[in-house]
């Protein structure tokens, strides 16, 4: 696999990347930092050195992690950085997303500047980088889209309503694109994480069914593999939001989930 | 985090138990600005990694875990001080690569292995993980982040070797990795009838096993005072190392705390022949996984809680060679008259001081012992530490959270050293711990 991913630096994103390099897999990160990412390509490195010997080749180069730089608030750069990958791994066939902006429904209700910014990263932009990616893997006949959305855009939930509109937005587009280029080769992973121990979510209190960043990551490699178009990780998520689906506004508008 | 109440937080072994909280990110060189301590996976046992009073907050440095760069030619490696040692194992031991030292659970950071300059049953022939570090970056006091080495700012390096995070926020560290002829290891043990024949198995088997280490009944008393088990072990060569690699072990839990009683005087009564006589033949040899071999309790996840919920705590000591090959002798006929039951003592042989200032070990016997917490336990360190001072001895700090300011200065001659060099790196006493507070006077 030859993946471009967007995200590789922290959290799931991070664990992820390691779990693809481990297993022979080809990476290119983007990300808005480049310090950041010299970093986390150095990780990787090492990482995909040890199956380079695992596989016992002998003389295997301990694979290249290329990088570039690419922020999700700035569009423009998504074309640019897209070609850098694809020169740099003679073509990509997977586009990994895991990069978004997290706030408490408190803090965006009282900053209408992050506000802002959280829903263009998380919903416009991201759909604009998929879009870029999608016509690329488009032209050579398909690929994988591995987008991070979230169980948050299930339903309107008094908590986590701004992110959760973000998050809703980003899960309906990739329905879309599922249902209208799977025929042509597209195939879209939507992942929707319910509650992850991660740097993004440090300070909050973990509810019961918390996930790992290395749980979750193995989960998607599996998604990933067999293209399957959408995943709650952790599974148990599946049937919490089945019953967050079901519930009537009536009980919605009760109770503080 | 316990929702309901204060969260709290305590070493691994679980005595004291401190309020606090951690706070993480991968960014580690952001989020320790203005923190006055730092932690990694806190499996030091008693206090050194716990928030003074009135500190609410410690930084985890575990999510910052990536490793930075890799020299295959010479070994050579740099890494975010989050990195855990279980991480590190798995990468590259299948690449021929091991830490040159290693504590007795892989679940440890790089920071911490630092902080608490760790030896392992190796230190006899490699020294301290210290010995092996060849630069670290530290976020000090007054917030600058720099670089120290052995050559370059040595004072600051040799305090930071052992000086329990205390010196600044360790964020990242180089260290050269050993090469291993196969991820394998080939073992040798022998059952030891009294401590005598034990202090003279190790010594014996020092210059011939790069890895040697001893465990003691130490119920037994008279004749058979400190009979156990010696191992002896090296990395294994490939022509007698299977073909195929070690995997990974799995884990079992203890679910929940013990009742008092399962730690209890009589069950460790009890336990301590058993184990002692379980080698029943009086050599043993053969391969062993690597885990097996350096990590035999970490197949058992939350051991501590078998000491329920007062807590362990753990003493461990180094009896220096001046004193003489009666002192271990001497020491453990101390532990059985305060009638001080200890599950697990482990006994091995320290080489040379290292570089670090407060580092622990120096050429003699290392005597360690798990203690459940009861009403008596100051009494017994007290009257352990009183017996260690006599005999020229000190004890590890990573492991204390009973030993009394006095008693420590009085085992380390070195302390004013370390201090003068913290105080010039740190004159407002901005880095602190439970422990510094509690052994150095620090304001709280």
């Amino acid at each position: 696999m030859k993946a471009v991913f967007l995200g590789a630096t922290k959290g799931i994103g991070r664990a992820l990347a390691r779990q693809l390099v481990a297993r022979g897999d080809r990476l290119f990160l983007l990300g808005r930092d480049g310090n950041d990412l010299q970093r986390s390509a150095g990780d990787l490195r090492a990482r995909a050195g040890a199956t380079a010997a695992g596989r016992a080749t002998g003389q295997a180069e301990p694979a290249r992690v290329g990088f570039a730089v690419c922020d999700l608030e700035n569009p423009d750069g998504f074309g640019r950085a897209l070609d850098e990958a694809d020169a740099e791994l003679g073509g990509f066939d997977t586009v990994v997303i895991t990069a978004g902006l997290f706030a408490t429904q408190d803090r965006l209700e009282n900053d209408r500047a992050l506000c802002r910014r959280l829903l263009t990263v998380d919903f416009a932009n991201t759909v604009v980088f998929c879009e870029e990616a999608r016509v690329r893997l488009l032209a050579r006949g398909g690929g994988t889209l591995c987008v991070f959305s979230s169980v948050a855009g299930e339903r309107g939930r008094k908590p986590v309503i701004l992110y959760g509109a973000a998050k809703a937005g980003l899960t309906h587009y990739l329905e879309g694109l599922d249902h209208k280029f799977r025929a042509a080769g597209l195939r879209t992973v939507c992942v929707k994480p319910g509650f992850v121990k991660t740097g993004m979510t440090e300070g909050l209190k973990p509810p019961p069914f918390a996930g790992t960043a290395e749980g979750v990551a193995a989960q998607v490699v599996k998604a990933i593999d067999r293209g399957k178009p959408v995943l709650y990780a952790p599974g148990m998520w599946a049937l919490v939001m089945l019953v967050i689906r079901a519930l009537p506004r009536l009980v919605m508008r009760r109770i503080g989930f | 985090m316990n929702g309901s109440a204060t969260p709290t937080l305590s070493g691994w072994g679980r005595s004291p138990v401190v309020p606090g909280h951690e706070v993480r990110s991968e960014d580690l060189a952001r989020v320790t600005v203005g923190h006055p301590l730092s932690r990694g996976l806190g499996r030091s046992y008693g206090d050194s990694s716990l928030p003074a009073p009135g500190d609410a907050e410690v930084v985890s440095s575990t999510l910052a875990d990536r490793i930075l760069s890799f020299d295959p030619q010479t070994g050579d490696i740099r890494a975010e001080a989050g990195l855990s040692l279980r991480d590190l194992y798995r990468v590259f031991l299948p690449q021929g690569f091991f830490t040159p030292v290693t504590p007795g659970t892989q679940y440890v950071t790089l920071g911490g292995m630092v902080a608490a300059d760790i030896h392992g049953k190796n230190h006899h022939r490699e020294g301290c993980f210290g010995a092996h570090v060849t630069s670290l970056t530290l976020r000090v006091a007054d917030g600058r982040v720099l670089t120290c080495s052995p050559t370059v700012e040595r004072d600051l390096f040799r305090a930071t070797l052992g000086g329990m995070g205390l010196t600044g926020h360790i964020l990242e560290v180089g260290f050269r990795l050993a090469r291993v002829p196969s991820p394998w290891i080939y073992g040798e043990s022998e059952r030891i009838s009294d401590i005598d024949q034990f202090i003279h198995g190790l010594k014996e088997a020092g210059p011939r096993w790069p890895m040697t280490v001893g465990w003691i009944d130490c119920t037994s008393g008279g004749k058979r005072l400190g009979r156990g088990t010696l191992f002896k072990g090296r990395w294994a060569e490939p022509s007698e190392a299977p073909a195929h690699p070690p995997r990974p072990k799995g884990r079992f839990s203890v679910p929940f705390n013990l009742p008092p009683f399962a730690m209890g005087r009589l069950s460790v009564k009890l336990m301590n022949p058993v184990l002692y006589w379980r080698h029943l033949r009086r050599h043993q040899r053969g391969i062993v996984h690597p885990e097996t071999y350096f990590y035999p309790l970490d197949a058992l996840r939350n051991w501590n809680r078998i000491y329920g919920k007062r807590g362990m705590t753990q003493h461990q000591c180094v009896l220096p060679e001046s004193a003489g090959r009666g002192a271990a002798r001497r020491f453990l006929e101390v532990l059985v008259a305060h009638g001080g039951a200890s599950f697990l003592c482990v006994i091995k042989d320290c080489g040379p001081e290292g570089l670090g200032l407060l580092s622990f070990p120096k050429p003699g016997i290392s005597i360690a012992l798990d203690i459940a917490v009861r009403d008596d336990t100051q009494e017994l360190i007290d009257a352990l530490n009183e017996q260690v001072i006599k005999e020229g001895g000190r004890i590890y700090l990573t492991k204390d959270a009973f030993t009394r300011p006095e008693h420590f200065r009085a085992m380390e001659p070195r302390l004013d050293e370390w201090l003068a060099i913290r105080r010039k790196w740190d004159p407002e006493g901005k880095l602190r711990s439970a422990q510094s507070v509690r052994l150095f006077g620090d304001k709280p």
